[in-house]
């Protein structure tokens, strides 16, 4: 009864309220509207739209045109190749740049950091997606998430203060006296026990990705139809034969895409990597000695960079780094495409 | 294929929702539900349903949809215990054995009844070969002359050895959508299951594969009794010798599908049977 | 052939073998934040929120120091690039989810990705190339436009899936009754999709607040508050990350607690946005 009367009210007010400029609603909806506002609304309204979206395109090749503008002077200078490939960075006394000891620092550490993460990350999505009871799953679901947004100053921190001198006293100052004591020719190829290093570096970017992996993986693994599992279920697969049998098989592009991504991450991951890789310019480098990266180098030295030739190889190597990061985004975007996934989630 | 030894013979079958059928002296009994009930939360899917399933015979579940007819019979294999707030009561005897009995493992019990659902479901990365043998690499059976011979035994009573024969290597996600629910009866019937349920196998499928199906299932019914759910009467009418009529979660009528389809005993079953509801 | 034992033990290692490995992933993440909270509260007091930093020298000689110039530097810097990233990221948003025929619009959904994973410290030289340079100096207007590059994206990103979420019936009911396409969009699906956009500016927001490395060479940092009120926007500005890292890798321990400090105050900032954002979106769906 109570509803009919609020039904009523809402059929009678646009009476009202366009009676007093002498219209009734069905009037008012059939009145003829400008030609502006029919016409040529909706065309200006599309291109205002496009016009603020292009900016995304723009920003994107603006970006490639003004590291290549303002890095020109250092690959004009060594060559394309010849600045990619050149061994030596020395700021300080020769004044000669090259980005190769960056470009390995960042393969070593990115290449390394998947490696180590890349299983836990899968046991982790396995376990949320498949395993755990719904409420567990949503508490890890939301754990991760909130984990992949740590700032990566905040993981510096810590590593600098408590990762990197536990790191070294636990296991960098006793392996390196083993070898000195048994075979010495190796300590130059283990490196300096000093904490900061290459080892730390690609430790805490495998800690730091791990959530990253896990939150595109569950992705995936959502994505596979409840059918399929059933089918597996049905043949009288166990629980992890199911996940075997048909689970991954079926999120396997998405959980290579999410691996794509996670590779992209590593490689412009900077500021934890600047604080614990130890900086260290020029090869070789050794297993848990310092070294650098590409982004780690730009952090480290554009503040304090004088020479304009420095200061444009820095943006160089940021040239060079645009050009791996897009390349590893757009195979991790053909992967989704092929797999006909419906893109990746925004972390 | 079947141990004769484990079916136990029909005496006197004690159907609760339904009045007076006898059945001839010559079957067996092979699978029966026993007053089950199937729960989410504190509501019912379907409520106290008895039915006997005779050996190598096709009994169709018919009824409206939301009437329970799939419910009851991912039941029969245990898929329940996969949602999380669903709860079955009441107890199916697979071969004179309850399969919700405790200690029972679902992961044997399915095994014995394999499952055809409404869509295809070949896993689309693993070729036909494979998909076939899916249920044997589970346990292990890594002989290629055994292998071999039960990929072409079940597709050929799948009828679909002699359109794949040539190309067992390419991936099961290649072929048609009929080409892809025969594959699933391929792959289900490789384990030699006792009973074949079909959750609505032709709902996604042309008018010409299901015409196909509906052979096939005409022909394995020789070697496998199956359940077939179905939406369509026609198809009821045209495959099975026994249907169970369901209406809001309960057993309205079980019959032989002959008698079902011309004298029904129940009047509620007449109306859905000639459409005035449903 | 395998027996149900042997398929069950497999099934029991692999159980304690993914359960190994979630506890081995979560521990250290729950140890960092448990560590930032420890050694970091200890520096929370009214000085904190109060006093600039000044130099060393005033921590060294037990003078109040404080962060209250950073925190209102990342605010100041954040807020900027909020409002320069929202028209563009929702109307890239709009074009990906209401014009889903338009030409561009596969290249714009991959650009959009591409943007969303390039390194942040390239944004940073992209602002710095853009701003810096030609207005001569560091400031937090640069600061704010790297940011708003970082935003960008993601904001586009969840305007897209936020409005896809409005069901096309609505759109119909509108053009139905006469409306046109734009007046549908802007008084029907954007203001019904409210909350999957204030959604996607918070998480946008809690991803670009801990970003350090386009801040170093943009708003560049400063040890005290602005003397004047737009050398907020047009000088060089202290933030939270990018002081984090310089008093990390300070020599002086009284800085390295102001650190710690300083990221508790950053973690309440992701960890509220981020809550906030998972609220709204599960009140809403």
């Amino acid at each position: 009864m109570k509803k009919r009367e609020t039904d009523g009210s809402v059929l009678k007010e646009p009476n009202v309220k366009y009676q007093t400029s002498q219209t009734t609603l069905s009037e008012y909806l059939r009145k003829k509207r400008s030609f502006i506002y029919r016409t040529l609304g909706d065309r200006l309204f599309s291109y205002f739209i496009f016009a603020l979206g292009f900016i995304v395109i723009l920003t994107t090749i603006v970006m490639a045109i003004v590291l290549y503008k303002d890095g020109a002077e250092a690959i004009k200078r060594y060559g394309f190749f010849g600045f990619l490939f050149g061994r030596v960075w020395d700021p300080a006394m020769k004044i000669e740049f090259g980005a190769f000891p960056f470009i390995v620092g960042t393969l070593i550490t990115s290449i390394g950091s998947l490696a180590i993460s890349f299983v836990p990350a899968l046991a982790v999505a396995i376990f949320t997606a498949e395993y755990s009871p719904r409420w567990l799953a949503h508490i890890i679901d939301n754990l991760t998430n909130l984990i992949a947004a740590i700032p990566s100053v905040i993981i510096g921190l810590w590593g600098i203060f408590v990762f990197a001198p536990w790191m070294r006293d636990t296991f960098y100052m006793n392996i390196y006296m083993w070898i000195l004591d048994n075979n010495p020719s190796f300590a130059p190829i283990f490196g300096n026990p000093i904490g900061y290093g290459i080892a730390t570096a690609t430790i805490i970017l495998a800690i730091m990705i791990v959530p990253y992996t896990t939150v595109l993986t569950v992705d995936a693994f959502k994505k596979v139809p409840k059918e399929q599992r059933e089918a597996a279920y049905a043949l009288g697969a166990t629980k992890w034969e199911v996940v075997k049998m048909a689970v991954i098989p079926y999120a396997r592009g998405g959980i290579l895409a999410g691996v794509m991504l996670s590779f992209g991450r590593a490689i412009g991951e900077t500021m934890a990597v600047a604080m614990l890789i130890g900086n260290k310019n020029n090869l070789p480098f050794s297993i848990i000695g310092p070294a650098s990266t590409m982004p780690s180098v730009i952090v480290n030295e554009f503040r304090e960079a004088v020479e304009n030739i420095h200061l444009s190889s820095l943006i160089a190597v940021g040239f060079y780094l645009f050009i791996i990061s897009l390349v590893v985004n757009l195979i991790a975007a053909y992967i989704q495409r092929k797999f006909s996934l419906t893109g990746a989630r925004t972390v | 294929m079947i141990e004769m030894s484990r079916i136990s013979k029909v005496n006197n079958v004690n159907i609760t929702n339904t009045e007076k059928i006898t059945p001839p002296k010559d079957l067996s009994l092979r699978l029966e539900s026993k007053k089950l009930s199937v729960m989410y939360g504190s509501s019912y899917g379907v409520k106290d349903i008895s039915i006997p399933i005779y050996d190598k015979k096709v009994t169709a579940l018919i009824g409206p949809s939301g009437c329970g007819k799939t419910t009851f019979l991912r039941a029969l294999n245990r898929m329940h215990d996969l949602t999380q707030n669903a709860r079955v009561k009441g107890s199916v005897l697979l071969n004179g054995k309850d399969i919700y009995a405790p200690k029972v493992d679902p992961v044997v019990i399915r095994r014995k009844l394999g499952m055809v659902f409404q869509k295809p479901t070949p896993f689309p990365t693993m070729s036909i070969y494979d998909n076939v043998i899916a249920g044997l690499k589970l346990v292990g059976i890594k002989n290629k002359l055994i292998l071999d011979e039960v990929v072409e035994k079940s597709l050929r009573h799948a009828a679909l050895w002699e359109e794949v024969k040539d190309r067992l290597k390419t991936p099961g996600g290649s072929l048609s959508g009929g080409q892809q629910q025969r594959l699933s009866i391929a792959r289900a019937l490789a384990v030699e299951p006792d009973v074949l349920l079909m959750d609505e196998p032709t709902s996604s499928l042309d008018p010409q594969s299901t015409t196909r199906i509906e052979e096939l299932i005409h022909k394995l019914k020789k070697t496998v009794t199956i359940i077939i759910v179905t939406h369509n009467m026609q198809q009821a009418a045209r495959v099975s010798d026994y249907t169970a009529f369901f209406y809001l979660g309960g057993l309205i009528e079980f019959n032989t599908t002959s008698k079902m389809f011309t004298v029904p005993d129940n009047k509620r079953t007449e109306d859905y049977l000639t459409g005035k509801f449903g | 052939m395998k027996t149900l034992k042997r398929r069950y033990l497999h099934e029991k290692i692999m159980i304690t073998f993914i359960a190994f490995n979630t506890v081995a992933v979560l521990t250290p993440l729950i140890i960092i934040l448990v560590y930032v909270f420890v050694q970091g509260i200890g520096a929370i007091n009214l000085d904190f929120f109060t006093q600039e930093l000044g130099s060393p020298s005033r921590a060294m000689t037990g003078r109040p120091t404080g962060l209250v110039h950073t925190i209102i530097g990342t605010l100041v810097v954040d807020a900027l690039a909020i409002l320069i990233a929202l028209p563009f990221g929702i109307g890239a948003g709009v074009m990906l989810s209401e014009y889903p025929d338009h030409k561009l619009n596969p290249v714009m959904r991959v650009m959009n990705d591409t943007l969303n994973g390039m390194p942040a410290v390239l944004k940073g030289l992209l602002a710095w190339a853009l701003v810096v340079k030609p207005m001569g100096g560091f400031s937090g207007l640069s600061g704010g436009v790297a940011l708003a590059v970082v935003m960008l994206p993601i904001i586009a990103r969840s305007t897209e899936s936020a409005l896809m979420n409005i069901p096309w019936s609505i759109r119909e009911a509108g053009l139905a009754i006469g409306l046109p396409r734009w007046r549908v969009i802007a008084s029907v699906v954007i203001p019904a999709s409210k909350a999957g956009l204030v959604t996607g500016v918070l998480i946008a927001f809690a991803r670009a607040v801990g970003e350090a490395a386009p801040l170093l060479f943009t708003s560049f940092g400063n040890n005290y508050k602005s003397s004047y009120l737009l050398g907020w926007t047009f000088g060089p500005v202290d933030t939270l990350p990018q002081r984090l890292y310089s008093l990390a890798i300070s020599p002086y321990p009284e800085w390295h607690q102001l650190g710690w400090a300083a990221g508790i105050v950053l973690l309440f900032f992701v960890i509220v946005s981020f809550a906030i954002a998972r609220i709204v979106v599960r009140e809403k769906y």
